[in-house]
């Protein structure tokens, strides 16, 4: 059974460490928020300048001067901080974003990303997403392990226009969780969705990757 | 004191065209993110001076009818240079059709641009976007990361050292931006033009005053000089050339709630 879209932010979210600042991206990502195990403290910030995002308000408390990067209307946490779109990506390229977690179109045995343009398709920007991918500490990848009509997303080398370049430390999809072994420059096969076989994996995965002898069942 | 505070937007700019700052072809920064922190009614006013061939400098291009969908409507916009330009059916036509000229920029890139143009800094380097369609034709070179090897940061540091396997990493070159005119929006100004902003509302705006030729800011607040505690203040007041209150309509693109 491959993982559902839920059953991926839940493992997303066993990568979040205590006292964490973690930035997340539009979509499938921004549901990991819902699952931060109890008690512990996580940072989230909000590249259009905010650390310490909240719950999203009542009606009541609805304030249009505070947005998170999806334009949607959010709280901020007691000990939270406004600032500068400079000021945030200062804290974003200056390395002082533990993780960020993001979606991908595309991504390449060496960890290169590609998940903003279509050729031929109308572009709509790359917003903050290449300034993430080069200057988070860890850069994590959720994704359907493979497109829709069937088509690899993990690659040999992207065909799509790059978002960043060797810069993936970890992709977990629907069939499995990936590390990238840096001194290898290879994704290292960590964990199979349940009823997922290595083989399975190989299968549908364009990119090379490392599959240890035995690989143990995401549990969530 | 120069009286910089004018009753309408429209007569903050009455004057502008007969100086020649607001003329065709000019380069505007106008400061927000989505439709949060928007100038919106000194767009309208910027709309209605007529002028043409703008090159706008803006992280997104508002929504078909509102922020600057609406010098988009009145094609009066030639290039853009944004991050993010998703929400607007006639950016779309315009751009599909070639009318339009648009520089995607990386958001933080673009930010720094705009702060570094503002702080006399011509060009800078950064690792977004290496490899990318962004670097193409730029400048690159390599540098260890600031963090990994103060030693190379500053030779005459004593006992600064280099991080355990820190390697060199490519950074390419991005220019400073300025602007003619700068239109940004901020919570409370005084009359010698200190301004605070107002939580997400400040985001590309606190640079964005500092990095034109001629500021104005819309605001929801006018205070006097020593209305605003100095430790309070967000932007010198000597960066703003105009200040107009306004009552904004402050709309909201994505409302979201929960329960309670």
């Amino acid at each position: 059974m491959p993982l559902s879209r839920d059953q991926i932010t839940i493992r997303a979210a066993r990568e979040l460490k205590d006292g964490y600042v973690v930035n997340l991206g539009i979509g499938m990502p921004t549901l990991v928020a819902n699952h931060i195990p109890q008690g512990m403290d996580v940072w989230l910030q909000s590249e259009n300048g905010l650390l310490g995002i909240g719950p999203f308000p009542t009606e009541t408390d609805v304030d249009p001067d505070l947005i998170n990067a999806g334009k949607q209307t959010i709280t901020a946490r007691l000990g939270a901080s406004y600032f500068s779109s400079s000021d945030s990506f200062a804290m974003i390229r200056g390395g002082h974003i533990d993780m960020c977690i993001l979606g991908a179109m595309q991504v390449s045995e060496e960890g290169d990303i590609a998940n903003w343009m279509i050729p031929g398709k109308m572009v709509k920007g790359m917003g903050g997403a290449m300034d993430l991918v080069a200057g988070v500490k860890r850069v994590v990848v959720t994704m359907e392990h493979n497109a829709k009509d069937g088509a690899a997303k993990l690659v040999r080398k992207c065909s799509l226009p790059l978002t960043g370049q060797a810069c993936i430390d970890m992709v977990i999809t629907d069939l499995c969780v990936l590390e990238m072994d840096h001194a290898r420059q290879r994704f290292v096969l960590k964990e199979v969705a349940p009823g997922v076989t290595p083989q399975d994996v190989r299968a549908k995965t364009e990119a090379e990757i490392i599959i240890p002898d035995s690989v143990p069942t995401v549990s969530c | 004191m120069v009286q910089k505070v004018h009753a309408t937007p429209e007569a903050a700019m009455a004057d502008l065209k007969d100086r020649g700052i607001i003329r065709d072809g000019m380069t505007v920064m106008v400061g927000g993110f989505g439709l949060c922190g928007i100038p919106e009614k000194l767009i309208v006013a910027l709309r209605d001076t007529g002028v043409r061939e703008l090159t706008c400098i803006s992280n997104n291009a508002g929504v078909d009818d509102f922020g600057l969908g609406l010098l988009l409507q009145t094609r009066q916009i030639k290039k853009m240079v944004s991050s993010y330009v998703g929400e607007n059916a006639t950016f779309e036509k315009q751009f599909i059709s070639g009318e339009l000229e648009v520089e995607f920029n990386p958001q933080g890139t673009l930010a720094e641009r705009i702060r570094a143009g503002g702080a006399g800094i011509p060009a800078f380097y950064t690792a977004t976007g290496v490899g990318t369609p962004v670097a193409e034709g730029k400048e690159t070179r390599e540098f260890y990361r600031p963090s990994e090897d103060t030693r190379a940061m500053n030779r005459e540091l004593k006992g600064a050292v280099r991080a355990e396997g820190a390697r060199k990493r490519t950074y390419v070159l991005e220019t400073g931006l300025y602007a003619d005119l700068a239109l940004v929006k901020a919570y409370k100004a005084d009359h010698f033009g200190n301004l605070v902003f107002r939580k997400t509302a400040r985001n590309f705006n606190a640079m964005m005053a500092g990095a034109a030729s001629f500021v104005i800011a819309e605001v929801e607040d006018l205070v006097p000089v020593g209305g605003i505690e100095p430790d309070q203040v967000h932007t010198p007041g000597n960066y703003v050339d105009r200040i107009v209150r306004t009552v904004s309509e402050k709309r909201i693109e994505q409302r979201t709630t929960r329960a309670g």
